[in-house]
Order: structure tokens, then sequence, then C-alpha cells
């Protein structure tokens, strides 16, 4: 049963930053995007991800309801010593969500939009950024139960090169998710050719991001290399996603919504894999060489079984609603009036 | 985190209740095809889901707040009451996906699986709210696992969801978000319709309304003394607390009112009902009700504000539940008192009533618990975050809150003023645009 628990975990991580990430990734595009295309970009953001971002940011939920059911000591390990990025991506995720409608209900437009408008564009910008710190730092080993001041136990513990590295690269994911979803949406030729090139650039940066994170890695004595490359299936997983980038070029350049959605969905599943399996089942790294693992670490065997239970019966209802919500407002009809 | 739930209760029980409304005028319409009932359907789906986006965000911040500030609570508490939280995700993430379908989907689907999507929205926020409270109510009565020598042994989530709180506090806490829901939106209706301001949409607007308001308002004096009772059998402290009892003793007065005075150990002038707390605890007029003076000092929760907090609660319980009764009077009785103003004056003063007495029971639960975070287990003090400096956390979000429900009122008082020009295009026809 632990493995089933372990399993949804991790595709609950997996979708929340497809999903969640394509979610956030749309603020991230408005923000660079030049001031006259915003409204335009905004209003195909908006038809496409309007019906699905409540259900998209439910993958967090059910990621920290599995945690602190099932793991404890690792969720209260995690929330003290991040306690300030997840702070941060808190009010991150506040200003952003309300920010999101208050725009699209507000009976009046005016004013108010352009500031609706710039807290969800921020927001959009810093939550997934804190989101890849907190990632980060569970492996950077800077989490340091020993320490006795408040800047090594609360502050370092997160605050380093490779962490930030890490989340500047997941916001270029989240923008090139967004990108590559919002082509298939787009009804013009002109709006293609301009998602298009955002796609085109968000991968340049997320791949010059890649690139930041090995540096400070390597700088930071994190063997980030040896955890990516150490194995074959690693090995196999980066070279898989970087074969595949040509590919997505290809896809792009050519107009293939389909292949590119599939061929960037698998890219992000290779890079969770490659960063997660290496040292699975340790899902936080301490300093001085402890960790906490998923086996080790796991509550007691009724909880996980009837986690387990919780979470197979509840899939068995969401997922088949979820298909046809994604699904009913795939194929386009008249909305609202 | 008693901010963030104060907080986020509000936004939840309207998240919860006004699908219901919601559905009432939906069904209205596919019925009767009159116009106003589509735009008084269409009016508060914009209501709600802008409040069902802010207690999706307060909701979300609170499942980590539970972390961030009681992560020793968590640690033990996590594995054996987490069980409601893991179907209330389910019942959420059900929620968020036919809210989708219902905001999104007019003129999409077949008119009647659109209706249905609404209802769903409401039965998984309700069966949601439930869940959650099912959680509170473990730590009033923990359940399901044997506490030997400081471990927590044997956990049995199941045995830990149906302790022994879990029914009558979640029938209490689902009464009184109707009673809430209800009164604050026939209040506000029931304002405009004194203004005079678009007439025949407000009024049916407040109809439906008040009639769910008003029946939860006369059920929940009821369910309310179940609660009652269950607390004196499993808290009595609380109990005590609450009723501000110092003394054991046969034949315990109720006491209405007063002011505690903790030196003294007596209530001044209050109004006391001989035997009446005996008989609402224990249902005996002669039963001994356990005082305060059986409790060790240092497990006494604070005694003036659980006492204040009860008192206000009971008290605006009763008086929407008389306003409840001069409504149903009116409309079967009296046809002639719903054209009267007074009537409406008072769905106006109500208007905040509910929410108040919610916030107030909350003090009650919660306050009544300490100094106990798991009733008997754990102490409060002890599950408390070591991080320091987490006063500014405090601060912070007691801005965030603020500053948002002052943007939620401001919209909302957009959507109303807007009501003419954009739902409302009978009584106003110049107005339409
Ligand atoms: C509209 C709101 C509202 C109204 C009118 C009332 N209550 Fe209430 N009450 C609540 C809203 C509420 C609540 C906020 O929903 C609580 C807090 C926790 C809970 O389960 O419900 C609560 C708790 C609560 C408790 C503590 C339960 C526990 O700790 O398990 C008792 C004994 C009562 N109530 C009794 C009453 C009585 C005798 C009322 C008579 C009129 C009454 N309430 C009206
Ligand atoms: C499922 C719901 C709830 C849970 C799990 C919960 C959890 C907690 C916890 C862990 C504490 C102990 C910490 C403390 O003493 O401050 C607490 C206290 C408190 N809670 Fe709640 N709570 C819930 C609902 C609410 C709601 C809705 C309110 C709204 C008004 C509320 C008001 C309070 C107050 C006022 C305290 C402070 C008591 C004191 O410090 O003396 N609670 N709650
Ligand atoms: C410890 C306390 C609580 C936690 C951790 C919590 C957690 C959450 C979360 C994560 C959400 C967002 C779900 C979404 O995106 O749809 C949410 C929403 C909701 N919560 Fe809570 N909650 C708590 C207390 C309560 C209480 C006391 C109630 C009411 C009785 C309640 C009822 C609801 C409802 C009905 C929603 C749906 C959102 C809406 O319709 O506005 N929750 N809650």
């Amino acid at each position: 049963m632990l493995y089933v628990v372990i399993v949804f975990l991790w595709t609950a991580i997996l979708l929340y930053l497809l999903l969640g990430g394509a979610d956030f990734g749309a603020g991230i595009i408005e923000f660079f995007t030049s001031r006259k295309n915003r409204g335009r970009t905004r209003r195909t953001m908006y038809q496409a991800i309007g019906p699905v971002w409540e259900a998209n940011h439910m993958w967090l939920i059910i990621t920290i309801v599995i945690l602190f059911v099932g793991f404890p000591s690792i969720y209260a390990t995690m929330s003290v010593y991040l306690h300030i990025p997840l702070t941060a991506m808190l009010l991150g995720i506040i200003a952003r969500g309300t920010a999101f409608v208050f725009r699209h209900y507000d009976a009046v437009k005016d004013d108010m939009q352009k500031l609706y408008n710039r807290i969800f564009i921020y927001s959009s910008v810093i939550t997934p950024l804190f989101l890849g710190i907190i990632a980060a730092s569970t492996v950077s080993r800077q989490i340091d139960l020993q320490a006795q001041d408040f800047l090594s136990a609360y502050v370092f513990s997160w605050l380093n090169g490779f962490s930030v590295a890490v989340g500047l690269f997941t916001v270029c994911i989240c923008g090139f998710l967004a990108a590559v979803f919002i082509i298939g949406e787009t009804d013009s030729e002109a709006d293609r050719q301009f998602f298009t090139r955002k796609a085109k650039w968000m991968i340049i940066s997320a791949v010059l991001c890649g690139v930041l994170v090995f540096t400070a890695s390597y700088i930071e004595n994190i063997p980030l290399v040896d955890w990516v490359f150490g194995k074959p299936a690693g090995i196999l997983a980066i070279t898989a996603a970087s074969l595949s980038l040509p590919f997505l070029w290809y896809g792009l350049t050519h107009g293939k919504a389909i292949i590119i959605r599939l061929l960037a969905g698998f890219q992000v599943c290779m890079i969770l894999f490659a960063a997660t399996y290496r040292h699975f089942p340790n899902i936080v790294l301490l300093k001085h060489g402890g960790y906490l693992s998923l086996i080790e670490h796991q509550g007691q065997e009724k909880t996980i079984e009837a986690l387990a239970w919780a979470l197979l019966i509840g899939s068995i209802f969401i997922l088949p609603a979820l298909f046809y919500l994604l699904y009913s407002f795939e194929k386009k009809k008249p909305g609202e009036a | 985190m008693a901010l963030s739930l104060g907080f986020h209760i509000i936004f939840a029980c309207i998240g919860m209740v006004m699908p219901f409304f919601m559905a009432v005028a939906h069904y209205k319409w596919l019925r009767t095809g009159n116009e106003v009932y589509r735009n008084l359907t269409k009016a508060w789906s914009k209501g709600v889901a802008i409040f069902f986006a802010t207690g999706a965000v307060s909701g979300t911040v609170l499942s980590f707040e539970l972390g961030l500030l009681w992560p020793v609570f968590m640690e033990h508490a996590g594995p054996i009451f987490g069980m409601p939280f893991s179907l209330e995700g389910t019942a959420f993430f059900i929620e968020a996906i036919a809210l989708g379908f219902f905001l999104y989907g007019w003129n999409r689907f077949n008119a009647w699986f659109h209706w249905f999507t609404g209802v769903v929205v409401g039965i998984s926020g309700l069966v949601s709210g439930i869940l959650v409270v099912a959680a509170n109510a473990w730590m009033n009565s923990p359940a399901g696992f044997d506490y030997v020598n400081g471990e927590y042994l044997n956990i049995d989530p199941i045995k830990a969801m149906f302790n022994d709180a879990w029914f009558s506090q979640a029938l209490h806490m689902s009464i009184a978000a109707f009673v809430a829901t209800g009164f604050a939106v026939a209040g506000i209706h029931a304002l405009m319709m004194l203004k005079g301001k678009n007439v025949a949409f407000h009024a049916k607007a407040f109809r439906i309304a008040a009639a769910f308001g008003a029946v939860a308002a006369i059920l929940q004096p009821i369910s309310g003394d179940i609660s009652a009772k269950d607390v004196a059998r499993r808290q009595p402290a609380k109990l005590a607390a609450m009723e501000a009892h110092f003394h054991t003793e046969e034949k315990a007065p109720l006491i209405i009112g007063g002011i505690p005075d903790m030196q003294e150990k007596k209530v001044n002038y209050a109004i006391k009902i001989p035997g009446g707390l005996s008989f609402l605890a224990h249902g005996d007029f002669n039963a001994e009700v356990t005082g305060l003076d059986k409790i060790p000092e240092e497990n006494q929760p604070p005694v003036a504000v659980t006492h204040y907090a009860f008192q206000i609660m009971v008290g605006l319980g009763v008086v929407m539940m008389i306003i409840a009764l001069l409504y149903f009077l009116a409309l079967w009785k009296k046809k002639q008192w719903l054209q009267k103003r007074w009537l409406l004056r008072l769905f106006v003063i109500a208007t905040p009533m509910g929410f108040i007495a919610i916030e107030a029971g909350w003090t009650v639960t919660e306050v009544g618990r300490q100094p106990w975070i798991i009733n008997g287990i754990m102490r409060t003090a002890d599950a408390v975050t070591p991080m320091p400096g987490i006063v500014y956390s405090f601060y912070i979000f007691t801005a965030v809150y603020l500053s948002l429900s002052f943007i939620v009122a401001f919209l909302l008082y957009r959507q109303i003023r807007m009501v003419g020009k954009l739902y409302d295009h009978s009584s106003e026809p110049s107005k339409a645009i």
C-alpha cells in the first residue's frame, strides 16, 4: 500500500507541475509580453484556463495532504525549516488566485483592472520561483537540524545559489508549458505565431537556466551531475528529454499542437524523474548526511492503508469528471453570451 | 491560525450554501422560463465565483499553516485525524470540477446537466464542510489511538474520524452555514427592496434566501441543545466555562448574561433560571453539573471569553429564530405583513448576525478546549513551531486578509450596484444595455 501512496504523491507533484505550472505560466507569459499585446494574451489565456484553473491547483492540496497524513515527520521538518519560502509561496498563491478571479468577475471594468493585472502577473512569477526554491532545498543538504542561530536554521536552509537557480528554472518551465498549451487554443494565425515565438524563447531560457542550475550545483558541491547521470535510468531519461527537443522545435515551427503538448509533458516528466529517482526513497536530504525517507519515515501501517484507499476511491470519482471537464472545454462551442 | 480559520469559515460557508440558492433559482428558471430567475442565477454565480476563489486560496493557506504553525501537533495528529482531510481533498476536487462546469457551462451543455453540476457544487461543499469539522471534532474528542507513555499507538483513522463529537458538531455547523448565509443574503436583498431598486429581482432573491435561512434558524437551537448535552458529557470543563459555572452543584441554574468575577468565583448581574443548566446539560432539572472547582487550575479554559462568546451565539440564535418565526407567520397567516417595511427592516438588521454567531461559536469550541490542542492529550503550548519571530507572519497574514475582505466587500458592492444594468432589464428598461 505504501507504494500506492508514493505513486499518488509523485503523480500529484507531476500533475501540479504540468497543469498548475501551465497556469502560472499564463501569468509569466503576460509578464514577458509587451504592453500592447497583453490584452490579447490575456483573452486567449482566459479562454484556455478559465474552466480548469481551480482544479489545477487541487494537486497541490493533494500533495500536502498525502505528506501530512502519510509522512508526518517529513511534513513537520519541511514546515519548520522552510517556513519562510513556504509562506512566500502561500502569499503568492493568495494574491494570484484572487486577482485572477477578481479581474474577471468585477462587475465594473475600470482602473481596478490594472491593479488586478499587476498583482496577477507578479505573483505568477513569484509563486513558482519559491516552489522551485522549496523543491531544490529538499535536496540541497542545507537543512540543518542542529542549527543554533536563526539564519542558519531558517534562512540558509533555502537561500543558496542552487535553490535560486532551480527556482528560475521552474519559472521558465512554467512559461514554456503555458505557451505550448496555448498554441493549440489560438484561433488566428497571428496569435499562433506570437505564442510560438514565446514558446521558443521560453525553451531557450529554460536551457540557459538549466546550465545555471548545474553551475550552481558544481560551486556548492551538490553532486547533481552524479544524481542525474550516475545511473543508466537517469541518463536515459535526460537523453530522451534532450532528444525530443529538436522534435519539439520542429513541431513548434510546423504548428503541430498535439505533438508539442505531448512532448512538452514528456520532457517535464523526464526531468522530474531524473531529479527524484536517484535518491528515492529519500526525499529530504539534510546537512551532515542525514535524510528523511519515504520508507523509513512513513506513518503507521493502518494510516497508510486508509490513505491509499481514500486516494484510490477518490480517483474513481475525480479522474473521469476531470477528463470530461478538460474534454468538453476542448471542443470549442459558443461560450457564454 | 485562528485568524485564517475565522476568515476562511465565512467564505467556506457561503461557498457551501450559495450553490443551493442558485440551484433553486436555476430550477425555477428552467421550469418557468422567467428571465428574472436566470439573471438571478447568473448574478449569484458571479458572487459565488468570487467567494469560492477566496475560500479556496484561504483553504490552501490553512492546509499549509497547520504545519507551519503547529508542526509538533501535525506530526502526531496528522496520521490519526488525516482521514477526513484526505476525503475532504476529494470533495474539494469534485467541487472545483463541478464549479468549472457550472460557471463556464452556460449554453454548452444540456440544461439539466448544467443544473446538476450546480447541485454537485453544493453537495460536495457541504460534504467537505462536514469532513473538516469531523477533524476538528477529533481535537475535542480524541479517538482511534492508544496513548501510551507519550506515544500514539494502534492508530485507527476510521475510528478517529467517527469520534464522539463529529455528529453533533457537523450537524450544528452545517445548519449554522445555512442560517448565516441565508440571513446575510436575505438581508442584502431586503435592503435593496427597501430602497425600491429592482424590486422584482430582489424580491425573488429575498424569498429564496429567507426561506433557507428561516428554516435553518428554527432548527439551530435544537441542534445547539444536542451539542450542549454532548459537551457536558465529554468536556465538562468547556461546559463550565461556557456557562461560567464555578461550583459543582445539583439543580444548577442556567446563567444568562452577566459578568464573571474570577476572584470571587461568581457571576454578577446575571439572570438565573433555577435548574435550567441541569436540564439543558443532562435532561433533568436535578442533575449534578460539574463546575470549575472540580477542574485543576492549570486545565481550566479562559472563562470570560468562552462565556461571552457563548452568550453572543445563543443570543443571536434566539433573535434569528424569532425573526424566522415571524416570517413564517407572515407567510401563512398574516399576508399583509409581507408588504410592511418593518419585516424587511428586521432582516436588514439581522444581516451580519449569523456570521457573528459562527465566529462566536468557534471561539466557544476552540477557546473552551484550551489549554489543550488535543483534549486531554497534548497542550497547545507544546505544539507550536519552534521558529522565532512568528508574529511577523501573523502581521503579514492579518494585513492580507484585511485587504482581501475589503476587496471582496467592494466587489460585492459593485455587483449589487450593477444589478439594474446587468441582470434586471424588466423593471428599469431605460437602464438596460
Ligand atoms: C449561525 C450560527 C450559530 C447559531 C445561531 C448557534 N450556533 Fe452554536 N455553534 C455555531 C454556530 C451557531 C458554530 C460556529 O457552528 C459552532 C462552533 C463549532 C461547531 O461545531 O459549531 C457552534 C458551537 C456550539 C457549541 C459547542 C459545540 C462543541 O464544542 O462541540 C454549543 C454547545 C452550541 N453551539 C450551542 C448553541 C445553542 C444552544 C444555540 C441556540 C440558539 C446555538 N448554538 C446557536
Ligand atoms: C476544522 C477547523 C479547525 C481546526 C482544525 C482548528 C485548529 C486550531 C488549533 C490547532 C488551535 C490551537 C492553537 C491556539 O490555541 O491558538 C486553535 C485555536 C483557536 N481557534 Fe481553531 N481550528 C478550527 C476552526 C476554527 C474556526 C473556524 C475558528 C473561527 C473563529 C477558530 C478559532 C480559534 C481561536 C479563537 C483559537 C484560539 C484559542 C486560544 O488561543 O485561546 N478555530 N484552533
Ligand atoms: C483546519 C481547517 C481547514 C482546512 C485545512 C481547510 C482546507 C481547505 C482547502 C485546502 C480548501 C480549498 C479547496 C478548493 O480549492 O476548492 C478549502 C475550501 C473549503 N473549506 Fe476549508 N479548511 C478548513 C476549515 C474549514 C471549515 C471549518 C469549514 C467549514 C465548515 C470548511 C469548509 C470548506 C469549504 C466548503 C470549502 C470549499 C471552498 C468554497 O466553496 O468556497 N473548511 N478548505
